[in-house]
């Protein structure tokens, strides 16, 4: 549980001695309580003291990192269960699953698939970052073999999975070193895996049915002396399944419930034997709190709804992206290219530029602020008014670059154009289309004549 | 070491709307909790979805979308019967996109005439959107209200600038309002204080919190409807307690993504799949922040969806 100031006050020297940098013990007490110090700056606290307020300080979910490099997946510490409260943390990571009883070419093909789900939007890659080896085998040697081959492919965040110790400890030496995730300790293995874990310093998944059991054993594993746990509560069902994510993110939020505080792995594939039917539940568990979701088969068509779902949900609530506002060149315009005016909105900005690229056609895009907002949006909040368009046109410098006065408006917005060719007089408004995947065929019939 | 669930102790209750008339009535809303938070409420009215028909041959859907209604999208009627007799509609949504006067410009009476069509082909509850354009809105909903007199449709959308004529002759005629306000709490609000002040009585009420599509804005739909829910459940806001409709399906297949083709989007695998997914995921998306009734197109992605709501609400 969070320490209030005062609290924090009561386990401080009470010298006031002001080596924290701050001039007393009430004052640095209350910088602690709010994350504006930190506890290291006063040399005086017992190791004892250090350790209660450490842990009653600790974010309510841990936070914890699978993987090495690029690839790192952050997961937890978040902080609130509605998105408009407070911005979520670390979206989910998405896992293929392959097993080590595939045939070797059907994990060749999966792998190459999974490298090439790769998608830019908003100036962000947006990929699956994750793979989930199954040692479905059995078999020690052949699991190490196959995470081997895996490993030796493809840099992604891995998660190791078996029931057995002895199997896990040999993959372990292949592949310790990229800081897997560890699945799974049940009730049966929790000593050994957690062992296994500390060993190699590696985060550690609690497999459990049900809340109880989960606790039960990652209890155990905080006695041990283990940190970064991930929970799999194995439900039964899809609403069991919603169930368990909100009630262990609410416990560990409101209740401070220590057992419960750490990111979850769910596996919607054993939900439904449905492809399509296991997206949805996907979709439903990054809404929900999920911090790991596995799934079973990856293909553009379910993986690109899944990344959007996710970078939607995962995006700062409070502040629209937007991007700077200025006389943008796309494919090395001339002075008789088209010039083309849209909001600076994040979302709109790529989206128009990407159309404007595709199309080949060299173009001068300008970007008026509309403080992040999209062209209708700000159209209606009065952020794209025929009057500061106007003014953003002749002080951006546009008139010097080009022999013609023509400026393509979006199609949305046509009920502007009048006002705004009385507004910029020397200038012919053309209504470009709505949509800007219409943008192409446009632009390769447009001329400045 | 036995878990204790800490539960949230909700105060307010959405209302029961009633949806159509006979037989195939439905009724909405009910939830004491968060959206299928079965373990501390109850939501035991089923979110409801309507299907999409519109009132004039469209002519930029994929061939994803349109090859289910590829034989009946030049007759509305045929349409709706079809959603209903192969697709198991459970309630239809007409929209009548061609009287925009920027487009089409088609009169209220041939809007109504379309109406009156397709209100006769079926049974299920109906479900008019007008054009988003509020002057015109007026006159082609005044005039169906009054046609379809004591059908209890649903017509929307209704806004701040032409609720006081729409709601007067949902009042006369027996119809059900859809208050329509741009993804914003307080004009939500506003809005039913003011149909309210107006004389429609609270079981006739029904909130567009206003919908974008997955990767299009969504992420500001949902978190307004989950504030929407939290005001009317946790804060006893009682102007806020009405189900919400979301008409989603036109907004996910208008985006470029849901329309590429295989060789426009190799990377972005079945179009089809590729299409109904961004539909569904938008839909459950959207169900997880509050909806009870949505506004979709493709009979699989209301597959989909149908399952996951049984799944959700399973005893
Ligand atoms: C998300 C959203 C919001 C978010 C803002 C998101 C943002 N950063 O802009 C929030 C919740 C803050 C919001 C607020 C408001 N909103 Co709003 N909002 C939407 C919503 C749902 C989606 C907008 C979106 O992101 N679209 C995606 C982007 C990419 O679209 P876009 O910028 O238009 O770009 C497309 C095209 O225009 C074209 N294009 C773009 N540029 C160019 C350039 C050229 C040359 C060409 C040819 C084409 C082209 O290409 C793009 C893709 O095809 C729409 C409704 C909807 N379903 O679309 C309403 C909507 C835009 N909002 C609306 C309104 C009224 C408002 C408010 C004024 C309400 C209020 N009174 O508070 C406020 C104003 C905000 C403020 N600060 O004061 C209305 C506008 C009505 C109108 N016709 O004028 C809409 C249409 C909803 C409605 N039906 O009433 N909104
Ligand atoms: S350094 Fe420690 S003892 Fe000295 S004032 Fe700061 S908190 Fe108090």
């Amino acid at each position: 549980m969070a320490l209030s100031g005062i609290e924090i006050f009561k386990k401080l020297p009470k010298t006031n001695c002001g080596e924290c940098g701050v001039p007393t013990c009430l004052a640095f007490a209350m910088k602690l309580a709010t994350g504006q110090a930190e506890l290291v700056a006063c040399p005086y606290v017992s190791d004892d003291v250090r350790a209660a307020i450490d842990e009653a300080s600790a974010p309510p979910i841990r936070p914890l990192t699978i993987g090495t490099g690029d690839r790192a997946v952050k997961l937890g510490g978040e902080t609130v269960m509605f998105r408009h409260e407070k911005r979520f943390e670390n979206p989910p990571g998405l896992a293929l699953v392959l097993s080590d009883t595939m045939d070797d070419s059907v994990v060749n093909e999966k792998l190459s698939k999974f490298k090439d789900l790769e998608f830019e939007r908003v100036g962000l890659i947006l990929r699956p970052q994750m793979l989930a080896l199954k040692g479905e085998s059995g078999d020690a040697g052949k699991f190490a073999a196959f995470v081997k081959r895996v490993v030796d492919q493809i840099d992604a965040g891995i998660i190791l999975m078996s029931d057995k110790p002895e199997v896990m400890a040999e993959a372990l030496k292949i592949c310790k070193d990229k800081k897997p995730l560890i699945y799974a300790a049940t009730r049966d293995t929790a000593e050994a895996m957690g062992n296994l874990a500390k060993e190699v310093a590696c985060p550690l998944a609690v497999k459990g049915s049900g809340l109880d059991e989960v606790m039960a054993i990652t209890d155990k594993l905080l006695g041990m002396g283990l940190k970064d746990l991930v929970i799999d509560s194995q439900p039964v069902n899809v609403k069991k399944a919603l169930e368990d994510q909100v009630v262990i993110r609410r416990s560990a939020l409101v209740k401070k419930v220590k057992q419960l505080g750490f990111p979850t792995i769910t596996f919607p594939g054993q939900l439904t034997d449905n492809k399509m039917k296991e997206t949805l539940i996907a979709s439903l568990l990054i809404a929900k709190y999920a911090g790991i979701i596995v799934i079973s088969e990856m293909e553009g068509h379910n993986v690109f709804p899944l990344l959007l779902d996710s970078l939607n949900i995962y995006t700062d609530p409070q502040r629209p992206m937007a991007v700077e506002e200025k006389v943008y060149e796309i494919g090395g315009p001339r002075e008789d290219s088209p010039i083309l005016i849209t909001s600076n909105f994040s979302l709109t900005y790529f989206i128009v530029s990407g159309e404007v690229e595709s199309s080949r056609v060299p173009a001068w895009l300008l970007i008026k602020d509309t403080e992040g907002l999209s062209v209708l949006t700000a159209w209606a909040a009065g952020k794209f008014a025929a009057d500061t368009v106007a003014m953003f046109v002749k002080k951006c410098g546009i008139a010097d670059r080009v022999k013609h006065r023509k400026l393509v408006i979006p199609g949305y917005l046509a009920g502007m154009s009048g006002e705004l060719e009385e507004e910029l007089p020397d200038w012919q408004i053309l209504v470009g289309p709505r949509e800007a995947a219409h943008l192409p065929a446009y632009l390769k019939q447009w001329s400045a004549a | 070491m036995a878990l204790e669930i800490p539960k949230v102790s909700y105060s307010g209750k959405i209302k029961e709307i009633v949806l159509g008339k006979g037989d195939k009535a439905l009724t909405v809303g009910g939830e004491t909790s968060y959206p299928f938070y079965l373990f501390e409420g109850q939501m035991s009215l089923k979110p409801r979805i309507a299907m999409e028909v519109y009132d004039s041959t469209p002519e930029d859907w994929p061939p994803a979308a349109l090859e289910p209604f590829a034989d009946v999208v030049s007759d509305p009627a045929a349409w709706a019967k079809k959603c209903v007799d192969t697709y198991g509609a459970e309630m239809i949504a007409l929209q009548l996109v061609s009287t925009d006067p920027n487009g089409e410009n088609r009169s209220a009476e041939e809007a109504a005439a379309v109406t009156k069509k397709v209100v006769e082909a079926v049974d299920v509850p109906i479900i008019i959107w007008g054009c988003n354009n509020a002057e015109k809105d007026t006159e082609v909903l005044r005039k169906i209200a009054e046609d379809c007199a004591g059908r209890n449709l649903m017509i929307g959308p209704v806004t701040e600038a032409n609720y006081k004529q729409i709601g007067a002759v949902a009042i006369g005629y027996e119809h059900t309002v859809i208050a329509s306000t741009p993804i914003d709490i307080n004009l939500a609000k506003q809005l039913n204080i003011l149909l309210g002040n107006l004389g429609v009585p609270d079981g006739r009420i029904l909130i567009d919190p206003t919908t974008g599509s997955l990767g299009y804005g969504l992420e500001y739909c949902y978190s307004v409807m989950e504030r929407i829910r939290m005001a009317a459940l946790t804060q006893e806001d009682e102007r806020l307690q009405f189900p919400m409709v979301c008409n989603l399906g036109k907004e996910v297949w208008k985006t470029k993504e849901a329309k590429q083709s295989r060789e426009e989007a190799p990377k972005l695998g079945d179009p089809v799949k590729r299409g109904v997914l961004m539909e569904a995921a938008t839909a459950q998306l959207l169900l997880l922040a509050g909806a009870d009734i949505l506004i979709m197109r493709h009979p699989e992605a209301i597959g989909l969806i149908k399952d996951m709501l049984n799944d959700l609400l399973a005893a």
